[in-house]
């Protein structure tokens, strides 16, 4: 293994240590890459949960050191408390039976199905490699 | 490109006494969304139900295959 995929596997264990609700995802919260990424933030979005994100596209070695970390092969993955918690299905269905408002330990919003979830709105911010979403 | 029969085809295959209903979503051979009933996944977490599916397909998913949702239960 190269010394930058070394690096970047260091970069990632240490955000999810550091941010306690953490997605890894296609594109940004601002501008997602990918229908699942899109989906997954919205459901964070609505239960109103602040999130670090990390956009994996801007290397493939992030995805790969990713996926070899989390033992999960598809894009978006969520960890809380530094475990992963799962993809866009699991979210969904989580989000949807009120476990994932326990798990990040906030109300589970009455009246916000999922698919009412604000879309994320295209926005200016440049690529980042980790948001911090006060 | 696998069609969602193939896909269907390799979960019951490799996972124990699994029943899968599996659609390709686009049409493209590499978006498909499967459910998948086993009595393999009683006692498993949610998360190890879904590795055991992802399991079956090894680097397929992510590579050829971009997206496989998926939905267990452990009986039907």
């Amino acid at each position: 293994m190269s010394d930058d995929n070394t690096q970047i596997r260091d970069a990632i264990k240490n955000a999810i240590d550091e941010n306690r609700v953490i997605l890894f995802m296609k594109g940004t919260p601002e501008q997602p890459a990918c229908g699942f990424s899109a989906r997954t933030v919205a459901t964070l979005q609505a239960l109103r949960t602040p999130f670090a994100a990390v956009d994996i596209l801007p290397h493939p070695a992030i995805r790969q050191e990713l996926s070899a970390l989390s033992n999960w092969p598809t894009i978006p993955q969520l960890f809380v408390d530094g475990e992963l918690v799962g993809g866009c299905d699991i979210v969904t269905e989580m989000y949807a039976n009120g476990e994932l408002a326990e798990l990040v330990g906030v109300e589970q919003p009455a009246d916000a199905p999922v698919e009412a979830a604000a879309a994320p709105q295209p926005g200016q911010s440049p690529p980042m490699q980790i948001q911090d979403r006060p | 490109m696998p069609s969602a029969k193939d896909i269907k085809r390799r979960i019951e295959h490799g996972i124990p006494d699994a029943r899968a209903d599996v659609e390709d979503l686009t049409g493209g051979g590499d978006h498909f969304r499967a459910t998948v009933v086993s009595p393999a996944f009683a006692g498993r977490s949610r998360i190890e139900q879904h590795r055991m599916v992802y399991d079956v397909f090894g680097d397929e998913v992510g590579g050829p295959i971009h997206a496989l949702s998926i939905k267990t239960h452990s009986e039907g």
